[in-house]
């Protein structure tokens, strides 16, 4: 930013501040630097009334709450200031561990989606006095991913509350379908990021993964346009989606193999041919059976039919590659 | 509106003076600099700017005073900036949301500390806490070995691991000397330099079956350096043979989930993707064909689709053997 616009900027900042009457346009005109001087020209009128709409939505779009009214009944227009109740951060004591915490916390975002405003929310914490000691660590950094790009329209629609109108590529099919969406927020499970929401053509809720967001999402309608479920959670939403029915699976594994099957088995004892019988429980059928068929003889699914006949369509198609290549 | 704010420079000219003005004493423009993440010149260059500003009057006595001592520097006049602005959404969303993700972490011995600080930013960001927030993490705080592990990372001892390696299918043990602790991906990695393979390594904490605290000292070797792990966990091997895949249209998601060299549409499979993964790892290949059963055709290297299949037809063999419980006789 130019510097003459930031000292204007801070100018008009302070002088709104400063009063308890509300100042017009002209005042400000009249009072803070940097504004063209009203030599009683149309077009001296017209580069003030721009400049100034774009200094207030600057200002607005920083946070700062511009208050506007009138002082008395017998202004004939409306003034601006800027209420310091309003402004001002409240008081918040840290102590030094505190302070470290919040340190620590804000290294969630490095370099991710809001590294941007955790960096700005670290700045003035520190402006509030809070000494925030930024290299104080514990070895533990959660990391998120960094490359999604429809991240920020989609966390900026949810929070405004926004339709959301994106193109999503199930890796199923072939062409991205359209979608229509009352975003209610987005969600870091398990290191990936979904949307979840109200999906308006099919009238439930549904969650998607951002990273099968083709394009750039469009926000549409006016902001607060929804209300969220109260109590909603997020992340219970995503889990809940991803999670399913379990299925009880019941296979006989050789002596010494499948060492990572084993890990999340109850064993059941050996089986007549010395093998071992392990009980497994999945949401997901076909990833295990996926892991199955990668066992190759190692492993035998006793069942139910439907997994063991899984492993077996799996293999067959496996067993057909050689020719293929 | 955008996510990080229009003006990084307006944030921090409005934090300055209510910065100095919390600290009475002055402050070395150094740290001013390293508070706000910027250069020394940039500080000096804001105060210039804020020097200009202050009251309407604008005379020597409405103007924003800074006192410059030896390399330290103090506010004298406030023109009435003593607090920072509010936090927006955005900001006390990052806030907020950073430290409840914080306190999901298990084995923290901060635990307190993070709830308190929780509590109080909470408080002081009022409105822009209170409703559904917009944006939420979850982190997986189940991991048992991550206390132990941070105990010896914290007392700088060396740790013994029961390790599970799934492209061998085999469990491992093995002395490290721990470096640190990550959560990448919604997994959590100790990077270590290992004994066994002297090398800096990644272990994946869902894969640590047993681990133990020694009394011995951690010493990483100097060559011991923590890798960049930016671009993710795996990472291509630019010299390593090339391992070529043809995806079904179901499969196409391994082209999302690991590094891949290039990826081309083709028609066989039909609406399917080419890819090029560098791997000297030809066991994790083997394993990935096998786990994609007949979903990834093999184009390169010559004799992994017929390993995987000879493997498969042993595998049915035995299914051929032993027909489904109940319909046995």
């Amino acid at each position: 930013m130019a510097a003459k616009r930031a000292e204007r900027l801070v100018n008009l900042v302070i002088a709104l501040l400063s009063t308890r009457q509300f100042l017009t346009a002209a005042k400000i005109r009249a009072t803070v630097p940097g504004y063209d001087a009203d030599d009683r020209s149309d077009k001296a009128d017209e580069a003030f009334k721009r400049m100034f709409e774009r200094d207030k939505a600057e200002l607005r779009e920083m946070g700062v709450p511009l208050e506007t009214g009138r002082t008395s009944a017998f202004d004939t227009e409306d003034g601006y200031r800027i209420a310091r109740s309003q402004y001002e951060l409240p008081e918040i004591h840290l102590t030094g561990e505190e302070a470290a915490a919040v340190g620590l916390a804000l290294r969630l975002w490095e370099s991710a989606q809001l590294a941007g405003a955790a960096h700005s929310a670290l700045v003035k914490l520190k402006a509030a006095g809070v000494d925030v000691d930024s290299s104080r660590t514990i070895p533990l950094q959660p990391r998120l991913d960094a490359g999604e790009p429809a991240f920020e329209p989609c966390y900026a629609a949810a929070r405004d509350r926004r339709l959301l109108e994106f193109g999503y590529q199930r890796p199923d099919e072939d062409v991205p379908a359209r979608r229509r969406v009352q975003p209610w927020g987005v969600v870091a499970w398990h290191g990936r990021w979904y949307l979840v929401g109200q999906d308006l053509d099919r009238a439930a809720p549904r969650v998607f993964r951002l990273s099968r967001v083709v394009g750039a999402p469009k926000p549409t309608g006016p902001a607060g346009a929804f209300e969220p479920p109260a109590g909603l959670d997020l992340a219970d939403v995503v889990a809940g989606q991803v999670g399913g029915e379990e299925h009880v699976v019941v296979v006989r594994a050789r002596p010494g193999t499948a060492i990572g099957l084993r890990r999340h088995a109850t064993p059941l004892g050996a089986a007549e041919d010395g093998t071992d019988r392990l009980q497994l429980r999945t949401t997901e059928p076909g990833q295990l059976a996926d892991q199955l068929a990668a066992l190759g003889a190692d492993v035998l699914v006793e069942s139910p039919p439907d997994v063991r006949d899984a492993v077996i369509a799996r293999l067959t198609r496996l067993a057909a590659m050689a020719e293929s290549a | 509106m955008s996510v990080t704010g229009t003006s990084d420079r307006m944030t921090r000219l409005l934090a300055l003076v209510p910065y100095l003005q919390s600290r009475p004493d002055g402050v070395p423009l150094a740290e001013a600099a390293r508070d706000f993440g910027v250069s020394e010149k940039q500080v000096r260059s804001d105060l210039d700017l804020l020097w200009m500003c202050g009251l309407p009057g604008y005379g020597p006595g409405d103007l924003i005073d800074l006192a410059f001592e030896g390399d330290r520097v103090r506010v004298t006049f406030t023109a009435g900036m003593v607090r920072p602005l509010r936090l927006t959404t955005d900001e006390a969303v990052a806030l907020v949301v950073a430290l409840r993700t914080l306190l999901e972490l298990p084995g923290l011995a901060e635990r307190d500390a993070v709830s308190r600080a929780l509590d109080k930013v909470s408080v002081a960001v009022g409105h822009a806490g209170g409703t559904v927030s917009p944006v939420a993490v979850s982190v997986d705080a189940r991991e048992e070995a991550l206390a132990v592990v941070r105990e010896g990372l914290e007392r700088h001892r060396a740790l013994h691991l029961h390790y599970y390696v799934p492209t061998r299918d085999e469990r491992t043990e093995r002395t490290v000397d721990p470096m640190r602790i990550l959560l990448v991906d919604g997994h959590w990695y100790l990077e270590a330099w290992c004994r066994r393979v002297e090398g800096v390594r990644l272990f994946r904490l869902d894969r640590v079956d047993d681990v133990a605290v020694l009394d011995e000292r951690s010493a990483p070797p100097p060559q011991a350096h923590e890798r960049n792990l930016d671009d993710g966990v795996y990472q291509p091997e630019p010299g390593a043979p090339a391992v070529r895949l043809r995806l079904a249209r179901h499969a196409r998601w391994v082209a999302d989930y690991y590094p891949v060299d290039s990826v081309a549409p083709v028609d066989d499979p039909p609406g399917g993707l080419a890819v090029t993964v560098r791997t000297a790892d030809l066991a994790w290949a083997r394993q990935l064909v096998a786990s994609l059963g007949g979903a990834a055709l093999v184009d390169e290297p010559a004799g992994l689709a017929a390993e995987v299949a000879a493997d498969a037809r042993a595998a049915l063999a035995r299914y051929e053997a032993e027909p489904a419980a109940g319909t046995a006789g």
